[in-house]
């Protein structure tokens, strides 16, 4: 815990008031809950009086105090516990909060605190000379996928460089805080991959199916966020139906959902998540047909998530001769191997040689895109295959795995 | 690999209206009368059916808890708490959640609410989540012109949701502090018994439950317990919000199916470590609160409850913090050192005095300004810490300390082998040659 204390007596005010809006706001408040619980309305009342005034003084929390009958020590207890509350006065302009906890720290939120000590003030919570700006370092701020951001007034700065989180600064600075849009900074989309989503895809993009994988798994069009194509019924044995017993167990599970979630679902507006929804989903199909009835499903095994089922034809003919250890190349663990095997892949030679296009097959039911050329596996194998792990720390300079 | 039309979500990334409109086309709000009409104990049956277990990082299961909840009621009105108090470092799932999906929310609670005879609901926000409250506040008062909720509403059960939200401080996460707080008190922890569901919010009976937990609830009923059963593995079942943080090529928030390896996962959505797999040094899987598991370890664990105890750590919120290489792993958890040291309430002696002691030491260490001794003294510590506080804020800071001493404990012992390096014969070393 840290010590807070109230600021010092020179800077208080002799009294605090709400604005006529806000104290309208905070009788409304009061009334949300039960009858003599309206001591629950003092952290919201105190953030309130704190966005009028940016801070909160001795005065406000007496006020406070008087407006909810509570002891002034009992406000005064909440104002010093909750570390969001300012006790002290803050930038007219802008009060910066650098989150600075691990996830930001490791992608660089002490550069970001760096730029405030150098524009702001070295210490936190200290003004800067005009007194319009300050600063501090908080606790997560709860927007670690976006790290290093920074919280100002209402709004997070996200995916932050030291050079633009200067350039906002600098825009608050000078009072021009609003040209400034919030969010990210590096023109992702909230918290999708910086690349691009890769669930809920927009563009009906067809499903990369490896063959022997059995059956393709949804259609492109029932996959587009939103879920404005309607699936029809005809449309969704054909998306799946890899055999007439699929298609039994499929309608069972259909009829079942049917009378578990009443007539109403068959509303034509719902058609579209309709078919969305249990029906066709690979799950319950495959949870269905292996049960027979869905009380009893549990979860499918580990295995049963990613290796391609048994009695797939291999993509590729197994060569003679004794397997190699695939394990050796960095990027291949045993589960990617055992797969590789199933896929007819036992030999270095043969990774060396793949096609761009087999790559991509290749890649498709490892579900790992990119992978093999960001690892170098061609490369690499060519390497073992020609000389063997020798051959390998020729090339690469170190021993394989 | 979880389909498209597998995920709840579906609104996660804001690329649709997050209004009533839009969550209606996207199928909230359908049927909802048809599933509260079930009643009370088809409800919680089905969702324990479904084999939920709490998305807020202990795993409970779900249904289990609703159950607890008085059958006959004494007079005293039942409440849903939702806790949205989001503030596990590497945690940033709810957040997707109130400000792109709130309606999930929002039919959630009423749904649960109806499941434990409440017709109140107070979802506590986090103070920091200003634009995600509001956001939050707006869908409310949507689904109340809708009478969705309220009084006298299309369902025919009362229902309340009132957003409350807090100021900044972690420990309101704790079931019995965010009570507390809610009341309007200091956050701090309760000593269970008596557990909420008997004597919770304003004394009456009360279930917390996270954000996530009850947002997928209505997709569940209306797809049937079985389809979310059969996602998974076993014990393990359902789909997931997974934060990725730190050093991948791209960190994203996405929803994926339980179980999923973690190799499959950071090539999947991240596009890969950065630098690739041979820089993977460690992996924070559950949000800050639970042990760092090494790099090789964790390359093939599956993401779920069970999956990360047989590697020595837990799915707490499934917020995964990865460091490569370059990482200073003692710095790294010396920063949440200083976190939980932060966030302590000061009501229990070993957590309060714990928590600055072993910040201080580890500030130390992180320097190399400490004896070998010590480490297994501070490993000591956190064992005496741990387990000995009211709620599990000590543990949650005794734990991060206690991955790094069993994983990395050479890296210590090598920064304090090259900090003596440099001290001369009488023991002082140079202050120029710490630096």
């Amino acid at each position: 815990m840290s010590v807070r204390r109230l600021a010092d007596e020179s800077v208080q005010p002799a009294s605090f008031a709400f604005s006529e809006e806000n104290a309208a706001w905070a009788e409304k408040r009061i009334a949300m809950y039960p009858e003599g619980r309206q001591q629950s309305a003092v952290i919201p009342l105190l953030m309130r009086a704190q966005e009028q005034d940016g801070w909160v003084s001795r005065a406000t929390i007496e006020s406070v105090a008087d407006m909810l009958g509570m002891p002034y020590i009992r406000v005064l207890e909440v104002a010093t516990f909750y570390s969001q509350f300012q006790l002290q006065p803050v930038g007219t302009r802008a009060h910066i909060q650098v989150c600075g906890t691990t996830p930001c720290m490791l992608r660089g939120a002490e550069d970001i605190r760096a730029v405030c000590q150098k524009h702001i003030h070295p210490e936190p919570h200290h003004l800067n000379e005009e007194g319009t700006m300050s600063w501090e370092e908080v606790e997560c701020a709860g927007a670690c996928v976006n790290a290093p951001m920074v919280t100002i007034g209402f709004d997070t700065y996200e995916d932050l460089t030291p050079q633009r989180f200067e350039e906002i600064l600098v825009a608050f600075r000078d009072g021009k805080g609003d040209t400034i849009a919030p969010g990210p900074q590096n023109g992702r989309r909230f918290s999708a991959p910086v690349e691009g989503r890769t669930t809920l895809l927009e563009d009906p993009r067809p499903r990369h199916a490896a063959p022997e994988s059995g059956p393709v798994e949804g259609d492109a069009d029932a996959t587009a966020p939103g879920r404005k194509r309607e699936v029809t019924e005809e449309a969704a044995p054909a998306i799946k139906g890899p055999s007439e017993d699929g298609k039994v167990s499929q309608a069972e599970a259909e009829a079942e959902h049917r009378k578990a979630a009443g007539p109403a679902t068959r509303k034509p507006s719902q058609a579209g998540r309709e078919g969305a929804t249990g029906a066709e989903s690979p799950a319950i199909e495959k949870t269905a047909s292996k049960t027979g009835e869905k009380t009893k499903t549990t979860g499918r095994s580990a295995d049963e998530i990613r290796t391609p089922e048994a009695g797939d034809a291999p993509m590729f003919a197994r060569p003679e001769g004794v397997p190699d250890d695939l394990k050796l190349i960095s990027g291949i663990g045993p589960g990617i191997e055992a797969k590789l095997n199933a896929l007819g892949i036992t030999q270095y030679a043969q990774i060396a040689g793949l096609s761009a296009t087999d790559r991509e097959r290749v890649e498709a039911v490892l579900n790992f895109r990119g992978r093999m050329d960001r690892d170098n596996w061609a490369g690499q194998a060519k390497a073992l295959a020609e000389g063997g792990v020798d051959g390998y720390v020729r090339v690469f300079g170190k021993k394989p795995r | 690999m979880l389909s498209d039309q597998d995920r709840i979500f579906t609104n996660l990334y804001g690329q649709n209206d997050w209004g009533l409109e839009g969550a209606r086309k996207r199928g909230s709000w359908h049927g909802t009368k048809d599933l509260l009409d079930k009643g009370r104990d088809w409800l919680t049956n089905e969702v324990k059916a479904s084999g939920l277990r709490g998305r807020g990082g202990a795993g409970f299961s779900t249904g289990l808890k609703w159950s607890f909840m008085p059958k006959v009621n004494d007079g005293r009105p039942h409440y849903l708490v939702v806790n949205a108090d989001e503030s596990e470092p590497g945690t940033c799932k709810d957040r997707e959640i109130l400000r792109h999906d709130p309606h999930h929310l929002i039919e959630g609670c009423l749904i649960a609410g109806r499941a434990m005879d409440a017709h109140a609901a107070y979802i506590y926000v986090r103070g920091e989540f200003m634009r995600e409250r509001h956001r939050l506040e707006a869908a409310v008062q949507q689904a109340y012109d809708a009478r969705l909720i309220g009084k006298n509403n299309i369902h025919g059960w009362d229902f309340d949701v009132i957003v409350h939200h807090g100021a900044g401080a972690y420990i309101c996460g704790e079931e019995t502090a965010l009570l507390e707080s809610l009341e309007g008190k200091k956050g701090q922890p309760r000593l269970k018994p008596p557990f909420p569901a008997g004597m919770g919010l304003y004394g009456c009976p009360t279930t917390v439950n996270n954000v996530e937990s009850i947002a997928v609830v209505p997709e569940i009923l209306r797809r049937g317990a079985a389809w979310f059963a059969g996602l998974g593995r076993e014990n393990n079942t359902g789909t997931k919000l997974f934060c990725v943080s730190g050093h991948v090529n791209q960190p994203a928030t996405f929803e994926e199916e339980m179980g999923t390896p973690f190799e499959t996962l950071i090539e999947k959505h991240c596009g890969g470590i950065r630098g690739g797999w041979d820089n993977l040094l460690a992996v924070i899987p559950g949000g800050s609160s639970v042990p760092c598991v090494p790099g090789e370890t964790i390359r093939s664990a599956h993401m779920d409850f069970d999956g990360l105890r047989e590697v020595g750590s837990s799915l707490g919120t499934a917020a995964v913090i990865v460091m490569d290489k370059s990482t200073d792993i003692i710095k790294a958890i010396w920063r949440l050192s200083a976190f939980y040291k932060h966030e302590s309430c000061g009501q229990c002696t070993p957590c309060r005095e714990g928590t600055g002691w072993m910040m201080r030491v580890m500030e130390r260490m992180v320097r190399g300004e400490a004896q070998k001794r010590e480490i297994d003294m501070l490993f000591a510590v956190t064992k005496q810490v741990e387990g000995h506080t009211i709620c599990a804020l000590g543990d949650a800071a005794a734990w991060p300390i206690q991955g790094l001493i069993k994983n990395f404990r050479h890296v210590i012992e090598e920064r304090i082998d090259a900090y003596t390096y440099k001290s001369t014969s009488d023991g002082a070393v140079p202050s120029v040659a710490a630096e």
